[in-house]
């Protein structure tokens, strides 16, 4: 197909990947965090996320599994 | 129940998601010239994108809702719906059957059944599976738009003309190749988005081992053996010893063959993701790969059920689930009751956007199958049969309008009807449960005739229905539940579950028996010439000796079953 599925889905999931880590940094501290056990979970799978969506970018560059 | 106050940040992710879908749609929009390419992707798709949306097409939003709901009611034993009620039979339909859908050059499943039998038994398949996927895609936006309002207090109207319209969009553009990208998309997302929540989850219930300690005080206090809702198998030695009320053998039989695999061998709908693979070879690898990701699903989707139930009963965190007016729990509400207590703002957004993916997954799976059945199962074969190519493409994108507008009416009438809705879904398991004897016959059984699928079906549809009429579940009231036939049932099944299983047993046995014996005094109208690469015994085996043994249908199916073995003996 001459659209390759991983670099939307890279691109989808590096801007997630930004945003949440973004948020989570800006809300260091919050009370928020409360729900998710004290944990920043924005930060983490902000991270999480940005890791992915840069390893589908780079699958799909590369062209081939 | 509270509803969520969402903030800005989750609104730019969802709507990031959805700019990212429409994109998709509008990205493909270009390559779709022919009505292959738009029913069929122009069979172009590699194996793991047609795997991983064979796996989300099914993944629609009663999936991941009501896999949670099974999993606090029944507890872990509801991966049966998993590693014995899906596994088996996506190994089966990859190593045994793709050969003949996609070497048939069929364009669809009911067209594979006039090729083998006749235009009779494709018309009953196609009109009936056409009908139940609108019906599927209805009750998906029902679902999706009064959960929204409930969590979130929007607008239902809302809510199911935006998603519909989002969903006819991206597949009126980009057809079946936007639909599968997305159910792609979909899948990442659904597992990113669920993730966090089983891992906040477990640690909040003190991983797996608090987690089975609190299982075994809900199991005693309900009355049943401490392991009932933390072991698999240990406790279907009598319906009475577990929660589900079914016994191993209505289980193995009734969901692990029949209904299993009814649904993933036989349903167009999962079937068209591998039949629009680049070769027969990734044709046959689709289920295959799609099996590795399902096997694990339980951990996804069931554990948050398990997690929810050992928080409601044993106390901690203060998390509830909502109860239905007749006082008994909401178990629809264990997803959406996780995500509302464990998510902070931000990660919410990505829960609640993986929650709207899997109801439009499960909504464009149900429209491409329908607008590809409707076009050359029953336009193309009894309006108009010599239209040019490009009418064919119109009418499918014009059916794909239609289909979303058909969805949207069911969605409403939901809102009215309840008791229609759930009569209807009867109706569709009756006609589904014997599917799978006439796929089995006509694959492997030359001289299953065309007389003999018919009425083989017709009968087995009716087992089905003459079944639930004269037996009722334990406890439950004549009429939707059974029991509508005979004065006093012939049989109580303990449960509801079990009642279902024994029903596709008879369903599956009729329809059996009937297409043999209707079939040895009917005479066969294909010639063997006819039936060459639709029937087992007539079609040449193709050897995929160039590839590596981990790449062949064969070998990645033992190393599928192998690796469900060891999942189901570790959690025995």
């Amino acid at each position: 197909m001459a659209l390759d599925i991983r670099t939307p889905i890279g691109f989808l999931f590096a801007i997630l990947g930004v945003l949440l880590l973004g948020y989570g940094l800006a809300t260091l501290g919050s009370s928020s965090y409360e729900k998710s056990l004290g944990i920043n979970v924005n930060v983490w799978w902000g991270a999480v996320l940005f890791v992915f969506g840069g390893v589908m970018l780079w699958l799909g560059r590369r062209g081939r599994p | 129940m509270d509803s969520i106050r969402l903030l800005p940040i989750d609104y730019v992710i969802l709507t990031v998601y959805f700019v990212f879908v429409l994109g998709i749609g509008w990205a493909l929009r270009r390559y779709q010239k022919t009505s292959e390419d738009f029913f069929l992707s122009g069979r172009s798709i590699p194996a793991w994108v047609a795997g991983l949306a064979f796996l989300s097409a099914n993944l629609g939003a009663q999936e991941v809702i009501g896999m949670a709901a099974s999993g606090a009611k029944y507890g872990i034993a509801t991966s049966h719906f998993y590693w014995v009620g899906a596994i088996p039979a996506m190994v089966f339909v990859g190593v045994f059957m793709m050969p003949f859908y996609y070497g048939s050059r069929a364009r669809s499943v009911p067209e594979y059944l006039k090729l083998r039998f006749d235009e009779k038994t494709r018309g009953f398949n196609a009109i009936s599976f056409a009908a139940m996927t609108v019906f599927s895609s209805g009750i998906s936006m029902y679902a999706l738009a009064s959960l929204f309002e409930v969590l979130l207090g929007w607008d239902f109207n809302f809510s199911i003309w935006v998603s519909g319209l989002i969903v006819l969009l991206y597949i009126y553009l980009g057809g079946l190749t936007s639909a599968i990208y997305n159910e792609v998309l979909q899948f990442f997302l659904i597992v990113l988005g669920f993730a966090p929540l089983v891992y906040l989850g477990l640690r909040d219930v003190g991983g797996w081992s608090g987690l089975t300690a609190r299982l075994g005080e809900v199991a005693t206090e309900n009355g049943y053996a401490a392991g009932a809702w933390s072991d698999s198998w240990r406790h279907l030695t009598s319906p009475s010893a577990n929660p589900m009320g079914v016994e191993w053998f209505g289980m193995v039989m009734g969901l692990g063959f029949v209904l299993s695999f009814g649904y993933w061998c036989t349903d167009f709908l999962v079937v068209q993701r591998a039949m629009a693979a680049h070769s027969m070879a990734a044709a046959r690898r689709t289920p295959l790969i799609a099996a590795v990701p399902k096997m694990l699903f339980p951990f996804l989707v069931i554990v948050p059920g398990m997690i929810a139930i050992a928080l409601v009963q044993t106390g901690g965190g203060g998390f509830q689930l909502p109860a239905n007016p007749d006082g008994s729990l909401n178990y629809n509400m264990v997803i959406p009751q996780m995500l509302a207590h464990y998510f902070p703002p931000g990660l919410l957004g990505l829960g609640l956007t993986a929650l709207m993916a899997s109801f439009m997954s499960g909504m464009a799976g149900n429209v491409t199958a329908f607008n590809t059945v409707w076009t050359y199962d029953i336009y193309q074969s009894y309006i108009k049969k010599d239209g040019s190519d490009r009418h064919y493409l119109w009418v499918g994108r014009m059916t794909t309008i239609f289909g979303i507008l058909a969805s949207v009416g069911t969605a409403y009438l939901a809102t009215r009807f309840n008791n229609i809705m759930d009569f209807l879904q009867l109706v569709f398991a009756f006609v589904n449960a014997p599917l799978f004897a006439t796929f089995l016959l006509g694959m492997f059984w030359k001289r299953a005739t065309g007389h003999g699928a018919f009425l083989g079906l017709a009968c087995g549809t009716l087992a089905a229905a003459l079944h639930h009429g004269l037996t009722l579940p334990s406890g439950a009231l004549v009429g939707i539940k059974g029991g509508w036939l005979a004065d006093t049932p012939v049989k109580l099944y303990p449960s509801e579950m079990a009642q279902n299983f024994w029903t596709a047993i008879w369903a599956w046995t009729a329809c059996f028996l009937v297409t043999i014996a209707v079939s040895l005094i009917t005479r066969q109208k294909k010639s063997d010439e006819e039936l060459k690469g639709l029937v087992y015994a007539l079609t040449p085996r193709e050897r995929e000796e160039h590839l590596p043994w981990w790449k062949t249908a064969e070998g990645l199916g033992v190393l599928v079953l192998l690796l469900a073995v060891v999942l189901n003996v570790v959690f025995w």
